[in-house]
C-alpha cells in the first residue's frame, strides 16, 4: 500500500507501523475492556438482558418490527410528499417571472435554515388546535409535515442542481424545434435532471430516515427508537436495546447508502442521460447554506 | 401581543444562549476529532485506516437523536460518565449532549476534511517527501493548510447543520431553543404562530451570518489554481 502522502514503507517504516498498530490496538483493546467491566458491574451483560431478542418473539412482534414499520412509513409518506413539492419549487426558482423566482426562494431559503424539530413540533400544536386529527395519528401527521417541508426545500435544491447540470445545449435544441417553455422542462429537462438526482434523492432518504427518530423522542412517535424505549421499559436492558435499534438503523440507512452509490455508478456508466450523476457533494459547492453532506464519496479519484 | 415574551417563566434568550452553547462548544469537539478521524483515515498504518472508515461510516448511518438519547441513558446511566466531576444533571446533560454532537459531527468534518486532501496539488506532497519528511510532517506542516483553505465552504454548511442539530439535545432535557419552544407552544396555545415565527427568526439569525460571513472567508483562503 503505497499513497502520495507517504513512502511505501522500507524495513523500519514496517517496524514503526508495526509498532502504531500494536499500540493503537492496546489502547482500544483497553478501551473496550474497561467499557465491558464496567456494563458487567452494572449487571447489563447478564443473559436475561440479552436472550429476549433471540428467545422471546413479543420483541420483535411488539416493539422493533412494528417500529421499524413506522419509520419506513413517515420515512416513504415524506418522501413520495415532499419529491413532487420539491420539484415544482425547484423549478419555480428557474423561473422566467421575478416574483416566482422570489417567492419560491424565500420559502426554500425559510425551511432550509430552520431546525426540523421546530417544525415537528410547531405541526403537531397546529394539527391539535386548527384541525381534528385523531390524537392517535397526530404524531405521524406532524413527524411527516416536519419532514416534507424542511425536505422539500432541500429536494428543491437538488432539482435546480440537476437541471442546471444540463448542458445549455439541451434547451436550445428544444427551443429550436419550436417546444414551449413547459414542454422544454417536461420533456426534455426534467427526465435528464432526474437520472442525475437519483443518487442525491436516495441519499436524502437517509437523511430522512434518521430524523423520524426525532418524531419519537420529542412526540412520541412510535418509530424505531421510541419502540426501543418501550423495550428498556420492559426489560430494563437499555444498552442492550439501544443497540440492537441502532443495528437495525445502521443496516436499513447501509443498504440505502449503497444503493445510492450502486445508481451514481450506473449513470456514470450508461450515459442515458446528459447530466452527470449528483451527489449531495456537489451541491454543496453550488451554494454554501446547504443540507447535511449525506454522501460523503470525496476521495474516488486522486489519493488514499 | 408580544406580552409573552416578557414573562420571567421564558427564558429565551438563555435558551438561545445555551444553543450558541452547545455550537460553539461541540463544533470545536466536532473539528479536533474529525481532524484526527481524517487522519487515520489516510494514515500508513491499515488498523487506523480501518477504524477510521468503521466509525465514519457507522456513526453516520446512525440517527443523532439516538446517539445524543444514548449518551444519557448507555454512557451516564449505566457506565456512570459524567464527564468531568459532579454537577447537577442539567450540566451533566449539557457535556453529554455536547459530547454526542461532536461525535457525530466529526464524521462529516472528516468526509470534508478528506476531500479538501485530495484538491491539494499531488506535487505538493511529493515535493515534501522528496525533501525527506515523514507522514505527520507530509500531512501536518504541508497538506493539511492547504486542505483547510480549500473546505471553509463545506466546513461552513457542517457548521450550520450542527447549529440546527443542536435541537436534538432537547430529546435529553437540555434547556436549548427547541425545549423552551416546546414549552412555550404547549402553553401559550393561543399563539402559537407567533411563537413559531419568534424561534424561526431565532434560527435564522443564528445561521444566516454564519453562512455570509464563512462563505466569504472561503473565497478569500481558498488557495487560486
Amino acid at each position: 500500500m503505497s499513497s502520495v502522502l507517504y513512502d511505501t514503507p522500507g524495513p523500519r517504516a514496517k517496524v514503526r507501523n508495526a509498532l502504531y498498530t500494536v499500540g493503537f490496538l492496546v489502547v482500544l483493546g483497553a478501551a473496550l475492556y474497561w467499557v465491558l467491566r464496567t456494563l458487567g458491574d452494572a449487571g447489563e451483560l447478564e443473559a436475561d438482558k440479552w436472550s429476549p431478542f433471540f428467545t422471546d418473539s413479543r420483541v420483535w412482534t411488539t416493539f422493533l418490527l412494528p417500529g421499524l414499520v413506522n419509520t419506513l412509513k413517515a420515512a416513504a409518506l415524506a418522501m413520495a410528499i415532499a419529491l413532487p413539492l420539491g420539484a415544482v419549487l425547484g423549478i419555480a426558482r428557474l423561473s422566467d417571472h421575478a416574483w416566482v423566482r422570489g417567492v419560491a426562494g424565500a420559502i426554500v431559503e425559510f425551511f432550509r435554515a430552520i431546525p426540523v424539530l421546530l417544525l415537528m413540533v410547531f405541526a403537531n400544536e397546529a394539527y391539535a388546535m386548527w384541525t381534528n386529527v385523531d390524537s392517535g395519528v397526530r404524531p405521524l401527521y406532524a413527524v411527516v409535515t416536519g419532514l416534507v417541508l424542511y425536505n422539500a426545500s432541500v429536494l428543491a435544491e437538488v432539482v435546480r442542481a440537476g437541471i442546471l447540470s444540463l448542458p445549455r445545449g439541451q434547451t436550445d435544441a428544444a427551443q429550436a424545434i419550436g417546444m414551449r417553455k413547459w414542454q422544454v422542462m417536461t420533456f426534455v429537462l426534467l427526465p435528464q435532471a432526474v437520472t442525475a438526482m437519483l443518487p442525491a434523492i436516495v441519499s436524502q432518504l437517509v437523511v430522512i430516515v434518521k430524523d423520524t427518530a426525532l418524531g419519537g423522542a420529542v412526540l412520541g412517535f412510535s418509530e424505531l427508537l421510541r419502540q426501543g424505549d418501550l423495550i428498556t421499559v420492559n426489560y430494563s436492558n437499555p444498552i442492550a436495546a439501544y443497540l440492537f435499534v441502532g443495528l437495525l438503523f445502521i443496516v436499513l440507512n447501509f443498504a440505502l447508502t449503497g444503493g445510492a452509490g450502486w445508481l451514481e455508478r450506473r449513470i456514470r456508466q450508461g450515459g442515458r442521460s446528459s447530466g452527470k450523476a449528483l451527489t449531495t457533494e456537489q451541491l454543496e459547492e453550488l451554494e454554501n447554506v446547504g443540507p447535511e453532506p449525506v454522501t460523503g464519496r470525496g476521495g474516488e479519484t486522486g489519493r488514499t | 401581543m408580544f406580552d409573552f415574551l416578557d414573562s420571567p417563566q421564558y427564558n429565551l434568550l438563555g435558551a438561545f444562549w445555551l444553543t450558541v452553547q452547545l455550537t460553539v462548544f461541540s463544533g470545536i469537539g466536532a473539528l479536533v476529532w474529525g481532524t484526527i478521524l481524517a487522519g487515520m483515515r489516510v494514515s500508513p498504518v491499515p488498523v487506523m485506516r480501518a477504524f477510521g472508515t468503521a466509525y465514519v461510516n457507522v456513526v453516520r448511518n446512525t440517527p443523532l437523536t439516538l446517539i445524543i438519547v444514548f449518551t444519557s441513558l448507555g454512557l451516564y446511566n449505566s457506565l456512570g460518565i459524567t464527564l468531568g466531576g459532579g454537577g447537577d444533571i442539567e450540566s451533566i446533560n449539557f457535556r453529554l449532549a455536547v459530547l454526542g454532537l461532536a461525535a457525530y459531527t466529526a464524521t462529516f468534518v472528516c468526509e470534508a476534511l478528506r476531500s479538501g486532501i485530495n484538491t491539494v496539488g499531488l506535487g505538493q506532497a511529493e515535493a515534501a517527501r522528496a525533501l525527506g519528511l515523514g507522514f505527520f510532517q507530509v500531512l501536518w506542516s504541508i497538506v493539511l493548510p492547504q486542505a483547510f483553505r480549500s473546505v471553509v465552504a463545506p466546513l461552513a454548511s457542517v457548521l450550520i447543520a450542527l447549529t440546527k442539530n443542536t435541537t436534538v439535545a432537547a430529546a435529553i432535557g437540555v434547556a436549548e431553543a427547541a425545549l423552551l419552544m416546546k414549552e412555550m407552544i404547549e402553553n401559550e396555545s393561543d399563539a402559537i404562530l407567533l411563537v413559531f415565527a419568534v424561534f424561526a427568526f431565532g434560527f435564522i439569525v443564528l445561521t444566516l451570518p454564519t453562512g455570509l460571513v464563512l462563505g466569504w472567508l472561503s473565497k478569500r483562503v481558498a488557495v487560486k489554481r
